[in-house]
C-alpha cells in the first residue's frame, strides 16, 4: 500500500471539514434546524442511493448517480446532500478499511450534491420540475449538472495533484471534459426521475428509470471488457510464437514498444502509431509457420533451412490476412526484412517502394535483438546497437526511421516493458560487450544480420 | 412438414394484423398526429441505427434484440394513454400502424445492404405492439387505470410489458426453429434468459417513456430514449470488437494448418460443425461461443510439437500422446485471456469420454469424424460416423446422435463457417 502524502491528508480532512457544515441544517442537533425537511423524499432516496452503489459493483457502476442527480433536483441543499452520505460511505469496491479514501469520496459528493443543489435552487428549479415546465426544467437541469461536475472533478484534480506531480489545471481539464458527457446523461435520467417522482404515478415509476440507465452502462462497459479480449488474442498470437522460438521471448513486445518510439518522434496520428504497436507485436508471427526444429537448431543453418526460415513474413502475412484491422500492418509484417539496397526478402524491394511501416519495424526489430541477450552473445549496450544502425542506415535501414529512434532514445531512454513470463531483460549498461570501432567491422557486421535474422551473404533474386 | 406450416401461421397472422391496422387507420384517419409523428420518428431513428448480423456472426445479446431503441420507442407508444396530463388514446391500429410503417422505412438500408432477417424483424415487431397496444386498450377501455390510481398504473404496466416480451420472445424462438431446424426449447429459454437482461431495460424504458410523456408531454420522448440510444451505439461497438476477436482467433487456429501440423480449412470446419451439434444438443450461446473458440484452438498444442505429426491426425495417436499435445495446448489457450473455459475444453478434448464435460466430448468426436471423414470418398461422412460408432467408449454416443442429426440435415455436407 502507498503511502498517502500528508498534503493529501490535509486537503481530505479540509474536504470533510467543509462537507460538514452542508449537513448540519437537517440534523436534529443543530441550532437552525430546517422547518419542514422532506424526509418522505429524503430517506426512500437515501436508501435507494445506498442500494445502488452497494449492490451496483463494478459492471453497474454509475447506477446510482441518477438516483443523486434526481435529489439534486428534488430536494433543497442540504437534504440533498444529506441523500448523498449513506451511499458514498457504504460503496462497495474500495477495501473496507481505508477511512480514508470512504472519507474523502463522501465529502467530494456531499460538497458536490450541495452546490448543484443550491444552483438547482437559485434558478427556482424545484418549482419547475414540480409544475412540469418542459424546456425550463432541462435548463434548470444543466446548470445543475455542470456545477456538480465541476465540482467534483475540481476536488478530484485537486487530490491528484497533491499526491501526483500533475498541474491541478492540467489534471482539472482532462477530468472536466472526461466526467462531463456521463454525468449529463445521468443528468437526464435524474430528471425523468425527479418529475416522475412528483407525479400522480409516484415514486414507484421512478425505479423503473434506474434499468435503461444500468443497461446503458452495462453495455458501454462490455467495450471495454470485449476489447480487452481482443488485446490478450494479439498477445496469444505473439506467445504462441515464444512457445516455439523459445529465445526470442518478449522480443515481440519489445519491438512493439520501440515501433511506437519511432512512429511518435516521426509524428504520426495516434491510429497509426497503434497499427505499429501491432505490426511490431506481431512482425514475426510467421515463424509459427516454421518447424520448431529449426528455429531451436543451435549449430549453422544449411543454405535450405535458411530458405525455410526466410518464408516466415510470407507466412505472417498470409496468417493475419483475415484479420481486418490490421491493414497496414500486413505490409508491416510481410516487408520488415527488406533492406533498402533490394538485398533483403521475400521482394527484394529498393527504397521508397518498401511500405513506411515496414521501415519502421524493421529498425525496431534490428535494435531490439542487438539489445537482448541471445544464446551466442551478450546483450549490446544501446549507444553500441544505435552506432551500428546509423552505419547500416542507407544500406539496410532507412536513415530517416534511424534518427527518429535515436532521437526518441534520448528524450525518453529505453524502458523496455517487462511482460508476464519476461525475465530476461536487456542489459543496456553491460560494460563487457565490445566498443563499437575497436572491434572488426564484418564480425560486427554479421552479428547485426544474424541478430535481425538476415544473412547479407546469402541475397535473393 | 408442420414446421412450414408454423412458420406460414406466424407470418400470415403479423401480415394480417398489419394489413388490418392500415386500412383501419386509414379509414378512421389518424388520432393525434404529433404524437404519431414524434414516436415513429423514435422508432425510426432505432430501426435506422439497428445492428444487423453480418452472417455468422457471433453471440451477444445485439443478436436477440437489434434495437433495443427502436423496441422501446414502439413499446412506449403502445402503453401511451396520456400525454401531459390530458387523455390521448389512439387505436392499437394506429399504434401498429405507425411502428409498422417506420420499421419498413427503417429497413430499406438493411435490405439494400442485403441483410437477412428483416423479416423476422419485423413480424417480431408487428405481433408484441399489438399485444401490447390491445392489452393498454382494454385497460383503459374497462377503465381499470381510473379506478387503480396513478400508482396501480406504474405496477399494471409491468405485467402488461412481461406478457408483450414473453410473446415476442416465444414469437422469436418459434421463427428461429421454422428456420434452422434447431429444438424450440433452448432457443425459447435462450430467449427467455435475454428477457431478464437487455428485455427489462428495454421493457422499462417504453414504460418510462409513456408515463414521461403522460406527465410532462412530447419533451420526455428525447430524454427517456437517450440510454437507449446509447445502449444500441454500444452494441454495435461492442459487435465490432467481438467481430475482430473472431477473426483473431480463427488467425491463430490457422497458424497450426500453415505450419503444416494440420491440413487446411480442418480447424474451422471443426469449430462449425462442433457449433451445430452442440446447438443440437441445446448448449446456450456463451456455452457455443466457448464451444466454437475451444474448436477452432483445438490443435494449438501441436505449436509445440519439434515434428509435426502426420496430418496432424491426433486421433490415430497413442492416448498418453493425445493428451500431452491436449494440455499443451491449453497452456497456449490459458495465456490468451479468453475465456478460461475455453483452456478446460482444450486440455480435456483427450480425456476418457466419462472424464469429460459435454463440449470437450463434441469437439474430441467431431475432430475425429473431420480427421477420418477427410480421407473417405463420396461416402466419407457415413464411414467415418459409423467408424467412431464402432470406435466404443472413446466418443460419447449422444455427441454421436446428435452429429448424425446434424448431418443428416445440412444433407450431409460440412457446413461453412461463418
Amino acid at each position: 500500500m502507498e503511502a498517502v502524502p500528508p498534503r493529501a491528508r490535509a486537503t481530505v480532512a479540509c474536504a470533510v471539514l467543509g462537507a460538514l457544515p452542508c449537513l448540519f441544517p437537517v440534523l436534529p442537533a443543530s441550532h437552525t434546524p430546517v422547518p419542514h425537511t422532506p424526509w418522505a423524499t429524503v430517506l426512500p432516496l437515501a436508501a435507494l442511493y445506498a442500494g445502488c452503489e452497494r449492490l451496483g459493483g463494478r459492471r453497474f457502476a454509475g447506477t446510482g448517480c441518477p438516483v443523486l442527480l434526481a435529489a439534486v433536483l428534488l430536494l433543497p441543499p442540504s437534504a440533498a446532500a444529506l441523500v448523498a452520505l449513506p451511499g458514498a460511505l457504504l460503496a462497495r469496491g474500495e477495501r473496507p478499511d481505508d477511512v480514508l479514501r470512504r472519507a474523502w469520496h463522501a465529502a467530494q459528493q456531499v460538497l458536490a450534491v450541495w452546490t448543484a443543489a443550491h444552483v438547482h435552487t437559485a434558478l427556482g428549479g424545484r418549482a419547475v420540475v414540480a409544475e412540469c415546465r418542459f424546456p425550463a426544467a432541462l435548463g434548470c437541469a444543466a446548470a445543475a449538472v455542470v456545477a456538480f461536475c465541476l465540482v467534483l472533478t475540481a476536488l478530484d484534480a485537486g487530490i491528484r495533484a497533491c499526491c501526483g506531480h500533475v498541474s491541478l489545471s492540467r489534471a482539472w481539464r482532462g477530468l472536466f471534459c472526461r466526467t462531463l458527457a456521463p454525468v449529463a446523461v445521468h443528468g437526464l435520467a435524474g430528471l425523468m426521475m425527479a418529475v416522475l417522482w412528483r407525479s400522480p404515478y409516484g415514486p414507484v415509476t421512478a425505479l423503473l428509470v434506474l434499468l435503461p440507465t444500468g443497461a446503458s452502462w452495462w453495455a458501454y462497459a462490455q467495450y471495454d471488457r470485449e476489447r480487452a479480449a481482443h488485446r490478450a488474442t494479439i498477445r496469444a498470437l505473439v506467445q504462441a510464437v515464444d512457445l516455439k522460438d523459445g529465445y526470442t521471448r518478449g522480443h515481440s513486445e519489445r519491438v512493439g514498444q520501440a515501433s511506437v518510439m519511432i512512429a511518435r518522434e516521426l509524428g504520426m496520428d495516434d491510429e497509426r502509431v497503434e497499427v505499429l504497436r501491432f505490426a511490431g507485436l506481431l512482425h514475426d508471427v510467421g515463424k509459427l509457420g516454421v518447424p520448431t526444429r529449426l528455429l531451436r537448431k543451435d549449430g549453422p543453418l544449411t543454405d535450405e533451412e535458411r530458405r525455410v526460415i526466410e518464408l516466415h513474413p510470407e507466412y505472417g502475412h498470409e496468417m493475419v490476412r483475415g484479420i481486418s484491422f490490421l491493414d497496414e500492418a500486413r505490409a508491416a509484417i510481410l516487408h520488415h526484412h527488406e533492406r533498402l539496397d533490394g538485398s533483403g526478402y521475400p521482394y527484394g524491394l529498393t527504397g521508397d517502394r518498401i511500405p513506411e511501416c515496414a521501415r519502421v519495424v524493421a529498425v525496431a526489430d534490428a535494435f531490439d535483438a542487438m539489445t537482448s541477450t541471445r544464446s551466442y552473445r551478450p546483450a549490446r549496450p544501446v549507444p553500441a546497437a544505435l552506432w551500428e544502425l546509423r552505419r547500416c542506415a542507407g544500406a539496410q535501414f532507412d536513415p530517416r526511421m534511424v534518427t527518429a529512434l535515436v532521437r526518441a532514445l534520448a528524450r525518453h531512454g529505453w524502458h523496455p516493458a517487462v511482460t508476464s513470463g519476461d525475465d530476461r531483460m536487456p542489459q543496456p549498461s553491460d560494460t563487457s560487450a565490445p566498443v563499437p570501432g575497436t572491434d572488426g567491422a564484418p564480425e560486427q557486421a554479421r552479428a547485426v544480420l544474424r541478430a535481425a535474422a538476415v544473412p547479407r551473404e546469402h541475397s535473393r533474386r | 412438414m408442420t414446421r412450414p406450416l408454423l412458420l406460414a401461421l406466424v407470418r400470415g397472422t403479423a401480415v394480417l394484423v398489419a394489413l388490418a391496422s392500415l386500412a383501419v387507420t386509414l379509414h378512421t384517419g389518424p388520432a393525434r398526429p404529433g404524437a404519431a409523428l414524434s414516436f415513429g420518428a423514435l422508432v425510426l431513428t432505432g430501426e435506422l441505427t439497428r445492428w444487423s448480423a453480418p452472417p455468422g456472426a457471433g453471440a451477444g445479446p445485439e443478436v436477440r434484440e437489434p434495437a433495443p431503441l427502436g423496441a422501446a420507442a414502439a413499446l412506449a407508444y403502445a402503453l401511451l394513454g396520456e400525454e401531459a396530463g390530458r387523455s390521448a388514446h389512439h387505436g392499437a391500429c394506429q399504434t401498429v400502424a405507425v411502428v409498422l410503417t417506420a420499421g419498413l422505412l427503417g429497413s430499406v438500408p438493411h435490405i439494400a445492404r442485403g441483410h437477412a432477417g428483416t423479416l423476422d424483424h419485423l413480424v417480431r415487431r408487428v405481433l408484441t405492439v399489438f399485444v401490447a397496444a390491445t392489452g393498454t386498450h382494454v385497460l383503459h377501455a374497462t377503465g381499470a387505470t381510473r379506478a387503480w390510481g396513478g400508482p396501480g398504473h406504474a405496477v399494471a404496466l409491468p405485467v402488461l410489458l412481461a406478457l408483450t416480451a414473453l410473446c415476442g420472445a416465444v414469437v422469436a424462438a418459434l421463427s428461429l426453429h421454422c428456420r434452422t431446424r434447431w429444438p424450440f426449447v433452448p432457443l425459447l429459454r435462450e430467449e427467455l434468459r435475454g428477457l431478464l437482461g437487455l428485455g427489462s431495460a428495454v421493457c422499462a424504458t417504453g414504460a418510462v417513456t409513456a408515463l414521461g410523456v403522460a406527465v410532462a408531454g412530447l419533451w420526455a420522448l428525447p430524454v427517456c430514449a437517450l440510454p437507449m440510444l446509447l445502449t444500441q451505439l454500444s452494441f454495435r461497438r461492442c459487435a465490432a470488437v467481438r467481430a475482430v476477436c473472431r477473426q483473431t482467433i480463427a488467425s491463430l487456429a490457422r497458424a497450426t494448418e500453415i505450419a503444416g501440423y494440420t491440413p487446411a480449412g480442418h480447424a474451422r470446419r471443426v469449430a462449425a460443425l462442433s457449433r451445430a451439434v452442440g446447438r443440437d444438443l441445446g448448449l446456450t450461446e456463451p456455452d457455443l461461443t466457448v464451444l466454437e473458440h475451444a474448436a477452432l484452438m483445438h490443435d494449438i498444442g501441436q505449436l509445440s510439437l519439434v515434428d509435426p505429426v502426420p496430418a496432424g491426425a491426433t486421433a490415430g495417436l497413442p492416448a498418453a500422446e493425445q493428451r500431452r499435445i491436449a494440455l499443451l495446448g491449453g497452456a497456449v489457450v490459458r495465456r490468451t485471456g479468453a475465456d478460461r473455459e475455453v483452456a478446460v475444453v482444450v486440455e480435456r478434448q483427450a480425456d476418457p469420454c466419462p472424464e469429460q464435460t459435454l463440449p470437450a466430448r463434441i469437439v474430441r468426436a467431431v475432430n475425429a469424424y473431420d480427421e477420418k471423414a477427410r480421407d473417405a470418398g463420396a461416402g466419407g461422412p457415413l464411414e467415418a460416423l459409423e467408424e467412431l460408432r464402432r470406435a466404443g467408449g472413446d466418443y460419447a454416443p449422444e455427441v454421436l446422435a446428435a452429429l448424425a442429426r446434424v448431418l443428416a440435415r445440412d444433407g450431409l455436407t460440412i457446413p461453412a463457417a461463418g
